[in-house]
């Protein structure tokens, strides 16, 4: 197996993985807007890194944590609703990125592959980034997996009980910053959430448990990566595309698969 | 006179330069059990969020017992119909919490028959002795119950307060909760408070109902919502079925067998 397939194959598996359980939380509490608000802004990221000469994953990793802090912050002060805050945010972040890029003419930038991910271009030091950051968020959410269950369960129910909501929902955010950084790179800003959320939808019709869901959604992640890869490499298709077309497809057929009876 | 588990003196809280709480005081003892009631708008639930320490009050003080275990239901649960979690997984997310310790709170309640099943799928009655069980998991020294017979029918409602009165004479706990239903609490209960943005009036249920205040506050309804004494010589379970003094049948009209679904 060549080299870069290698490394396509490594980056797109470490986030199939981490995807799964970080996936089911951003479908069980209702998230999916925030996740495509913060990867849109992704791409601001990578333009003020260029600018600024600094790397683009943490770049983007910053970036995303300061939008996520600014919509908080937002949010308990002024009386919008949250996806109209979000639908601003997300659309002014990626205009302004784009903007930003299109003043760097001595950057030679590959636009699309901001956009759309460009996995098969993954070399040892975005995969190194890319280990390491699964590794990070997958044992954070380990430790933190019965709170964050209990906050997504009922706030204030946990908050009576001494967990300090405020904190693990923070968490849970900069947990999505991250793995928006470090999924770029794989599928790009716009097809982000898809990997973050059809996995997990498709897991949850057969799931009775919560680990079940986010395991299924795991697995269901790896496929979809697999199919997607081989769809690539026969077919010369658009990697990170052809990932999303694969989860999309199996999200389809868990609706025929029979419903296992509890 | 024991100590008080929670004292609160002068509450005042205001949303937008309106006061929605005006000098409150409020008191609750062990084994002591205090109703709120009130029209809607009164304030009953901002008062139990500053008594559970969800909102600070912008005036007065909220005093609570040092290491106080706050057992809390909640007057609504919505969990997203995607999160597969049965009863057993919700009990759980208190920390420390075996089977065998959710299976005695749940028999506790009357409710140990739904253990397995998913917590979106039970009766609104059922979920109501869930979270009851859920509060008493954390072995409370006070129990706050926001409105705890909301969705329940009328027997069972009375069965719900003689149950909590149960829980209190067993556990010693003291019992703060909100309600509706003038009639059913007045027989339970050791102290009214009736409020509107301030207390009214407060004292013994009897004490009360001839209170100029409490008349004037629910008009001429007051006298028919009041005190009344009786007896039964049954009680209903959560099916319906009739529950005889210290012997518990089902409904002779509904024999238990491999066909019903429950």
């Amino acid at each position: 197996m060549p080299d870069f397939l290698l490394n396509a194959l490594l980056a797109g598996l470490a986030l199939a993985v981490v995807a799964g359980p970080l996936g089911s939380f951003v479908v069980w509490r209702r998230m999916a807007y925030f996740g495509d608000t913060l990867s849109h802004a992704a791409l601001l990221g990578v333009a003020l890194g260029l600018m600024l000469d600094v790397n683009p994953t943490l770049a983007v990793t910053v970036g995303c944590v300061l939008l996520a802090a600014l919509l908080v912050t937002l949010q308990t002060r002024q009386p919008l609703a949250s996806d109209t805050l979000l639908g601003i945010l997300a659309h002014s972040t990626l205009s302004l990125g784009l903007v930003v890029l299109s003043f760097m003419q001595d950057v030679r930038i590959d636009l699309m592959g901001y956009l759309f991910g460009d996995l098969l271009a993954v070399g040892s030091t975005d995969l190194a980034w890319i280990l390491g950051g699964s590794a990070l968020v997958l044992g954070l959410l380990a430790v933190l997996w019965r709170p964050l269950l209990a906050i997504t369960v009922h706030e204030e129910l946990a908050k009576v009980e001494g967990l300090p909501v405020a904190a693990i929902r923070l968490s849970l955010m900069l947990l999505i910053a991250v793995v928006i950084a470090v999924a770029m790179k794989i599928v790009g800003v716009l097809l982000i959430t898809s990997l973050l959320i059809i996995p997990a939808a498709a897991a949850q019709r057969h799931a009775r448990t919560p680990e079940q869901m986010a395991f299924g959604a795991s697995l269901l992640g790896i496929v979809a990566v697999c199919c997607g890869l081989s769809l690539s490499w026969f077919e010369d298709t658009p990697a990170g595309p052809s990932i999303v077309v694969s989860a999309a497809a199996l999200f389809l057929l868990s609706f025929v698969l029979p419903k296992r009876n509890a | 006179m024991s100590e008080a588990l929670i004292r609160l003196e002068g509450v005042g809280v205001s949303f937008r330069q309106q006061a929605v709480l005006e000098d409150v005081q409020l008191s609750v003892r062990p084994g002591e059990i205090v109703t709120l009631i009130g029209p809607n708008g009164a304030g009953k639930t901002t008062l139990v969020r500053a008594v559970l320490g969800l909102l600070k009050p912008d005036h007065g003080s909220v005093w609570r017992a040092p290491r106080l275990r706050i057992g809390y239901m909640p007057q609504k649960l919505h969990v997203d119909a995607t999160l597969p979690l049965s009863v057993l997984r919700f009990l759980r997310l208190v920390p420390g919490v075996k089977r065998s310790d959710a299976e005695a709170a749940l028999s506790e309640v009357g409710a140990a028959q739904v253990i397995d099943s998913p917590l979106q799928g039970i009766s609104g009655g059922e979920l109501q002795r869930v979270l009851l069980a859920r509060a008493l998991l954390r072995k409370p020294q006070l129990l706050v119950l926001d409105e705890p017979v909301q969705g329940v029918d009328v027997a069972g409602q009375a069965e719900l307060y003689r149950l909590i009165t149960r829980l209190r004479d067993r556990y010693g706990c003291g019992v703060l909760m909100v309600s509706h239903d003038l009639h059913l609490v007045m027989s339970t209960t050791d102290q009214v408070v009736c409020l509107n943005r301030h207390v009214c009036c407060s004292g013994h249920p009897e004490q009360v109902s001839f209170d100029p205040a409490f008349v004037e506050l629910f008009g001429q309804d007051a006298q028919s919502l009041a005190v009344y004494h009786h007896h039964h010589d049954h009680a209903h379970d959560l099916h319906g079925g009739v529950v005889k003094p210290g012997l518990m049948i089902h409904g002779p009209a509904h024999v238990h067998g491999p066909d019903c679904k429950h």
